[in-house]
């Protein structure tokens, strides 16, 4: 039977706040879920903590709302103890590069197969709106008693230069656009960043949905807004390396690109490298049959409780009677 | 003075050195020769947190009856430097005897800059109210004066014999084997045969077969210059092997809990690099292919992570999907974890913490020994939540537990804290093998199949995994009113389920409901009390000794039972009362067994590795008695049998204060 759209909602009530950017990047989840026709039981969504981290609670696949920060590591161990699961894990800016920033750093040295969904909003909204870590220096949204005085970090920069294989970023008022770069990012092979920009309507007043839709930026000419972003593809940029020696050059201009921004922002694959061997190939090199039989599938007794494990071989070392 | 009757096959051994210096190589082909000579060892390792230059050193007790502990007297210190005999021959018994450099007899106390100020100055104080001068040869002096035997060794001029004899001339890299050497004289000054020697040498470089042979040459050339150029009727000890015992093995503590986690099935461990719980977990990564009884060899899957909340939030994960998953840290780790531990509790999650204690505070002394995390360990995480808390008492012990923790982790479903230390960790001995026959592994409630009507299902057909299943015994206190709800792994059909760590419904929804956060807590704690009733009494708490009137009762947990029980059997043998319980479930609280245990007895006497005496508050905090005297020990060096054995004298002499601080350890 094939899988619909609502095969993949909840009947939770979604308490996030009328407006709110979240609802369109769920909606592109589900989406892309429901096109990819991946079973419910075998995909599971995990997050960390604050308004996105009960994006899975809205989501009919398996759910795991884990610790503030903490999302990669929950959702890594998950992944590569059983690697036939579809892993995707989201959670807010302050969640992945403030009190996680460390994971996020450490998940792309390992590359492990999996997506990670970062909705970024510049603050952190369930606490009522104190700066995050993408908040520019200087700004001072309205619940700030004082401009913001740290700079932002470029998770995009940041991405790239932790190891993460593909990076892209997506806006989460472009739905059918943010759905497809979802499941470019559940496709690829290897650890995908993908980093969502999604107007705060209550406490962001300033990166708002009318600030992205160009309300300040009118053409000169026609009077027309213009929206600040812009697509990557339609722009004849190609974030993808299709040999190694294309590798660093192509990965200088997405650093180089993530730090677009202003009146002009981009958005789609800002860049892509399949040729690094993901966590789960680098297990298979020292535990050849890991992916067929993982952790999680491993039997560990057999009948009447006794272990299937026989350790006999370093007992027999042990032995002081040669 | 010649002796007679030389004690055969009894003594307590040293051999000290810089760290980096083979000061453990020698001390395990010295257990290892023993072992193999049918003698029962127990070695202890300390060391410093550095990792060349400071000092290091290694006691291995042997005998022919079972031993389970250290002593502080000291038989036979062997050395190759100036520091070790500083430090140590002190406390070299009469009788006992030295092995040392003779190039470094003028070495002054002052030349040593690894010495700590503070033992310097207590040494200079010694030997100044003694009369000696302030050198390596003022302390043998005073030893000697002692009935201390001191055998010097020209290791100097024994490698440069060697070297042209062997025909090779790289004197620094033939030094290296001066530990060797130094442990070899010590054989031949205890008539150990050396063909025995020469196979443990072998052995423990197996896997270098020339270096082995190399120092195989070099033993035998330091023993026969040993046993013809000194006299040792002195010496009051003497070794000599036997055949070596059937289904006896040689283990050290950082082993056996690894191969306790092969056995049990755990299949993933993560860790963050830390004092003393690496070990553990290195093992398990040089050993990553389980060859299993049946079909292809399995594995386990070692991770290091970025951090110790990386580790036990990676293992919550990994356990979700069915995977028997562990972390293995030390106090500094385990502080970071607290959070994920609540986690774990909140969502039901089983998985296995190895904790490896050594002494805090915060960094505190990174490479000793100290009971200071039993209270955090029952108490750690904000809020409440059931966790269990078991602790094992020595290196035999630690690998049946860790079958156990992970099987109490999959029947009650929540985060196991296995409590282990760097007493255990550093540690080596000989016990019987490891018998597969006395090990059972329990999954508890798993449901790998979901029907449509599968009672488990509840509101728009998701599947209940934190179910409230009620039992029909309001009317009993010390009941569970709910029962364990069936745990399903991710990825299983038919059987979508939440986790979070906000309260939840039965799906795992966040809720803030009233009643079913009450119901929610009821079942998450009622839990502690089916463990309470599913755990056997023995591996709640388990009683030594013999009663009688007048008994005196030892109470403690943890690494301290093996200086307990060999101080107990000497005070046995002397017609004294002595009861000793070993308590190892530490959460929940056993309160009947314990009750029964030592409700009623006079004379309580705790003894642990910790200032505050927690385990003594635990009971008074569970079942209201109180200890009649507190034994404790914080400056990191692990309780002697002689410690103990001396302290209880002077309890049953009756002028003993409640609370005694003991203190031995260089």
């Amino acid at each position: 039977m094939a899988l619909k759209l609502s095969d993949y909602k909840t009947e939770v009530h979604n308490d996030w706040c009328p407006g709110c950017g979240d609802f369109g990047i769920l909606n592109a989840i589900q989406m892309a879920l429901a096109e990819m026709g991946i079973q419910k039981h075998r995909a599971v969504i995990f997050s960390g903590i604050g308004c996105s981290g009960k994006t899975p609670h809205f989501i009919n696949t398996y759910g795991i709302h884990t610790l503030h920060g903490r999302v990669l590591p929950f959702s890594q161990g998950a992944k590569l103890c059983n690697p036939g699961l579809e892993v995707i894990a989201v959670g807010g800016d302050g969640d992945g590069l403030g009190i996680g920033a460390g994971h996020f750093v450490s998940a792309g040295r390992r590359n492990v197969d999996m997506l990670y969904i970062i909705f970024n909003n510049g603050v952190y909204g369930l606490t009522k709106g104190q700066a995050s870590p993408t908040l520019k220096l200087g700004l001072k949204t309205k619940s700030l008693p004082l401009p913001n005085s740290n700079n932002s970090v470029n998770p995009l920069a940041l991405a790239a230069v932790s190891g993460f294989t593909f990076i892209a970023r997506g806006y989460s008022y472009d739905v059918r656009h943010l759905k497809d770069l979802i499941i470019q990012g559940v496709s690829h092979k290897g650890l995908a960043y993908l980093d969502v920009l999604q107007p705060c309507p209550t406490y962001n007043d300033i990166n708002t949905r009318e600030w992205y839709q160009g309300s300040d930026n009118p053409d000169p000419e026609t009077g027309k807004q213009i929206p600040r972003t812009y697509k990557l593809e339609g722009a004849g940029y190609d974030g993808i390396v299709h040999s190694e020696n294309e590798a660093d050059n192509k990965m200088s201009n997405a650093i180089l690109k993530s730090y677009e921004w202003g009146k002009k922002i981009p958005i789609g694959i800002f860049y892509q490298n399949e040729m690094v061997p993901t966590y789960e190939d680098r297990i298979a090199a020292k535990i050849p049959d890991y992916v067929k039989n993982p952790p999680s599938k491993q039997r560990v007794f057999l009948a009447g409780g006794r272990s299937s494990s026989d350790i006999s071989n370093l007992l027999d070392v042990l032995r002081v009677a040669i | 003075m010649s002796v007679t009757n030389k004690v055969n096959n009894s003594l307590n051994w040293l051999i000290g050195g810089a760290q980096g210096s083979g000061v453990d190589s020698a001390a395990n082909i010295f257990s290892r020769a023993c072992a193999e000579g049918g003698l029962q060892v127990y070695g202890k390792r300390e060391y410093y947190s550095n990792i060349k230059g400071e000092h290091s050193y290694f006691t291995v007790r042997v005998s022919e009856k079972e031993i389970r502990s250290h002593v502080d007297e000291i038989s036979m210190l062997v050395s190759f430097d100036a520091e070790t005999l500083l430090r140590h021959t002190v406390s070299v018994v009469k009788g006992g005897g030295i092995v040392y450099d003779s190039e470094l007899i003028d070495v002054k106390i002052g030349e040593v800059p690894t010495l700590d100020d503070a033992f310097r100055d207590r040494l200079v104080a010694l030997l100044e109210k003694e009369g000696r001068p302030l050198t390596v040869q003022g302390i043998l002096e005073y030893a000697s004066d002692r009935g201390v035997s001191l055998f010097n060794v020209p290791y100097f001029q024994l490698l440069e014999e060697f070297s042209a004899k062997s025909e090779d001339h790289s004197l620094s890299k033939l030094s290296r084997m001066v530990n060797v050497m130094s442990l070899s004289c010590s054989m031949a000054l205890l008539g150990f045969q050396f063909e025995t020697l020469g196979s443990a040498i072998k052995f423990i470089f197996r896997s270098k077969p020339k270096i082995a042979d190399l120092n195989v040459m070099a033993a035998n050339y330091a023993y026969e210059y040993a046993r013809t150029h000194h006299n040792a009727s002195t010496l009051a000890y003497n070794l000599t092997a036997k055949n070596p015992l059937p289904d006896v093995i040689l283990v050290q503590g950082n082993q056996s809990s690894a191969l306790g986690k092969l056995t049990a099935g755990c299949r993933f461990q993560t860790y963050y690099p830390i004092t003393p719980a690496s070990d553990d977990s290195e093992f398990l990564e040089a050993n990553e292919i389980v060859p299993q009884v049946e079909g292809t060899d399995g594995s386990i899957l070692v991770l290091q992570t970025e951090d110790e909340i990386a580790a036990i939030t990676m293992a919550i994960g990994g356990a979700l999907t069915g995977a028997r998953s562990a972390t293995a840290t030390s106090g500094p780790g385990f502080s970071l974890m607290t959070e994920a531990l609540g986690w774990a509790g909140m969502n039901e999650v089983p998985v296995v913490v190895s904790l490896y204690q050594r002494a805090g505070p915060a960094t505190g002394l990174p490479t000793r020994h100290e009971q200071g995390d039993l209270l955090f360990a029952t108490k750690a995480g904000h809020g409440e939540f059931p966790r269990i808390v078991y602790s094992s008492g020595d290196i035999e012990e630690s690998y049946y537990d860790t079958i156990k923790v992970f099987n109490f982790a999959e029947k009650f479903q929540m985060p196991v804290i296995h409590l282990l230390d760097k007493a255990i960790a550093n540690s080596i001995t000989t016990c019987k093998m490891f018998d597969q026959q006395r090990i059972s592994i329990d999954r508890g409630l798993l449901v790998d199949n979901i029907s449509d009507s599968s009672p488990h299902l509840g509101d728009a057909n998701h599947y209940r995994r934190f179910r409230l299943i009620r039992n029909n015994n309001d009317n009993k206190d010390n009941d569970a009113r709910y029962s364990i709800s069936p745990r399903v792994l991710l990825g299983t059909e038919n059987g979508i389920f939440w986790n979070t760590g906000d309260e939840h419904t039965e799906e795992g929804h966040i809720t803030e409901d009233p009643e079913i956060r009450t119901a929610m807590m009821d079942k998450r704690m009622d839990k502690l009390m089916i463990a309470l009733d599913q755990i056997g009494d023995e591996d709640k708490a388990t009683l030594y000794g013999i009663d009688g009137p007048n008994a005196l009762t030892v109470i403690s947990w943890g690494s301290t039972k093996g200086a307990i029980l060999d101080a107990m059997d000497r005070l046995i043998d002397e017609g004294k009362n002595i009861r000793f319980v070993q308590l190892r479930l530490l959460n929940p609280f056993p309160f009947e067994r314990m009750r029964d245990l030592i409700g009623g007895h006079k004379q309580l006497v705790d003894i642990e590795m910790n200032y505050s005496s927690q385990l003594g508050l635990l009971i008074s905090e569970n079942i209201g008695i109180s200890m009649d005297h507190l034994i404790v020990k914080y400056n990191g060096r692990p309780i002697s049998s002689s410690e103990v054995y001396n302290v209880l004298m002077r309890i049953m002499s009756g002028e003993a204060p409640r609370r005694i601080v003991l203190e031995h350890g260089a």
